[in-house]
């Protein structure tokens, strides 16, 4: 046995190595940030020399304005947002809905019907990508929103999964009571399960927006219109130049991503403790 | 009256049922509906609309197997894209869940300012990934990208990342890396699971950290690691946004993945009926993969009792 100062001793050495592990590896997957809003600022004369300008002499902030103007951005921020809030509806609506079900009630199928959510889950996105083109092509839905709009109110395998875990957690006593109080299924459903679910609809809420906001693949099949894409595919303006206008890229790619940033900051703690409080158990 | 009693329970049993019934189909019928509507319905179609001709401008002939045929023998992208596509995933995979895991294993723990680490290891994923696709694009320019900079800082030559054949699949390789917050997220999660117990006993008989890490956390963590796996693999086959953003499945093809071949056959040459077929092999192929990953690693999984 180790005497209690050379233990305390190598307690202290394993956190400071932790610590400068935990700080080196936070720098590095910093640093691309660091980069981006250091090229976001830069006079273009800067960019493309050696040694490296780490920071700009003069911080260009007219880069900005001229980055939002390469492209149509209040229009693309006005559409992203409507399909950020259509969806929102969608996915939050459909995935409690379906969470209960799978949760709380007994019903026949119900363990078939899980298995085959959870099988949905390990389908490549790949495999449906274009057999839904198809179909939407077929309905006459190509060109417009209704591709991107109305799959969420169909719910997501994940989200399910997620929201059936939590409610699982919530004691059986407290529907029970209202059973016998009379309550239907939907107000025991709307009364009382929803509020107490709020972190794990707002770890939803969170996915379902970083998913619309984010979208890429989306805009780019069922959308042809220039002016009803997306903010995320409105980078795509910058693709094609990027060569010369870096500064501008960095730019426009910061301000798509502030949105995404700033809320994931705001319900973080919601979100890494609601995916470790779920858990994979069970 | 013991018999009319007994019918009464089981008629009022069967109502119950009846209206269990009733209400979860009610529940479940946004989902089982869009199931049907929005993948069950388009896979059979596009099962139907591979075996024959189709491409949106003409009338479509049946033409049976031949797509298939095509695809698995004269059709010159697909060898490229496999490769390709099993390439990038050989390299993604492993190095993602060994970042993944060393991470979580530096965040499992009660410590000042853990949480904004945490949300600093995860801020990757959640920026878009056209925005990343971009940044990176930068970084990994070859004259005076902040790769080859930082290298050239320290006397090295970088290569010229993304246009250079050799080595334009190692840097998405590498872009990917940046995207191990997702993967250490759902390993927290599995390391938060482990009782502290197990760790404490161990403590006490003076067992090591390395033999504690591969005796204690490796085992309970198994189940973990094998989901982020099964889902690496099944994400790394369909790799295909970073490719078409950053090098258009260049240079000379080879960052053409399957998926990104299947995505150019659809909407560039508008072979419907191809690209169907495209879909349905990697269906299946994902599908005998997941199963070979099952056999071949599942025994090893250890599920606590």
């Amino acid at each position: 046995m180790m005497s209690p100062n050379v233990r305390k001793w190598r307690r202290f050495i394993g956190k400071a190595v932790v610590f400068l592990l935990l700080a080196l590896g936070a720098a590095i997957y910093l640093f691309p940030f660091f980069w981006m809003l250091s090229t976001s600022l830069k006079d273009p004369t800067e960019i493309n020399v050696y040694p490296p300008v780490w920071i700009p002499s003069k911080p260009r902030w007219s880069n900005y304005a001229e980055a939002l103007s390469y492209f149509p951005f209040l229009r693309y921020l006005a559409n992203t947002l409507y399909l950020v809030v259509m969806n929102l509806i969608g996915s939050l609506l459909s995935s409690s809905l379906a969470a209960y079900a799978f949760a709380r009630l007994k019903w026949p199928g119900r363990d078939f019907w899980f298995a085959v959510l959870i099988g949905t889950m390990m389908l490549p996105g790949a495999v449906t990508m274009v057999p839904q083109f198809m179909l939407f092509r077929d309905l006459g839905w190509l060109n417009s929103y209704l591709p991107l709009i109305v799959p969420s109110f169909a719910g997501n395998a994940f989200n399910i999964f997620l929201l059936r875990q939590f409610f699982r957690t919530i004691p059986v006593d407290l529907s029970d009571c209202a059973k016998l109080d009379g309550c239907s299924e939907f107000r025991i459903f709307g009364q009382i399960l929803i509020p107490l679910c709020k972190p794990a609809l707002a770890t939803i809420a969170i996915f379902s927006f970083m998913g619309t906001w984010n979208d890429y693949v989306g805009p780019l099949i069922y959308i042809n219109d220039n002016l009803r894409y997306t903010l995320s595919y409105g980078l795509r303006a910058f693709q094609l130049k990027s060569g010369s206008i870096w500064h501008l890229t960095m730019a426009a790619s910061i301000v798509v991503a502030i949105p995404t940033l700033a809320v994931f900051f705001a319900f973080q703690r919601y979100f890494i403790e609601g995916i470790t409080l779920t858990g994979m158990k069970g | 009256m013991n018999g009319n009693t007994q019918m009464k329970g089981v008629v009022r049993t069967t109502r119950r049922r009846l209206r269990g019934a009733l209400y979860g189909y009610l529940f479940i019928a946004p989902w089982l509906i869009g199931l049907f509507i929005f993948t069950l319905y388009p896979m059979i179609l596009s099962l139907y609309y591979s075996f024959k001709n189709y491409n949106l401008a003409n009338t479509a002939k049946w033409i049976g197997l031949t797509n298939y045929k095509i695809l698995f023998t004269s059709d010159p992208i697909i060898p490229i894209s496999v490769y390709n596509t099993l390439y990038y995933a050989l390299l993604s995979v492993p190095l993602n869940m060994i970042i993944g895991i060393l991470i979580a294993l530096l965040m499992n723990r009660k410590m000042r300012g853990i949480r904004l680490m945490r949300t600093i290891f995860y801020l990757p994923n959640v920026v878009s990934i056209a925005a990343v696709a971009m940044l990176w694009h930068l970084i990994f320019q070859s004259n005076y990208g902040l790769l080859n900079t930082v290298l050239r800082l320290i006397g090295i030559q970088g290569p010229n990342w993304l246009t250079d054949p050799a080595t334009a699949k190692i840097s998405l390789v590498i872009m990917n890396c940046w995207n191990a917050g997702g993967a250490m997220v759902i390993y927290l999660a599995g390391l938060q699971g482990i009782p502290r117990i197990y760790y404490e006993a161990a403590e006490m008989d003076g067992v090591g950290p390395i033999r504690k890490f591969f005796s204690i956390t490796l085992p309970l963590l198994s189940p973990t690691i094998f989901f982020n796996l099964i889902m690496g693999i099944i994400g790394a086959l369909q790799t295909f946004t970073p490719a078409l953003i950053m090098t258009e499945g260049g240079p000379i093809n080879s960052t053409t993945f399957y998926v990104l071949a299947l995505y150019r056959m659809a909407f560039r040459n508008t072979q419907m009926g191809y690209a169907s077929a495209m879909a349905w092999v990697l269906l299946l192929a994902t599908l005998l993969l997941t199963l070979l990953v099952f056999r071949m690693v599942g025994r090893k999984v250890y599920y606590e009792a």
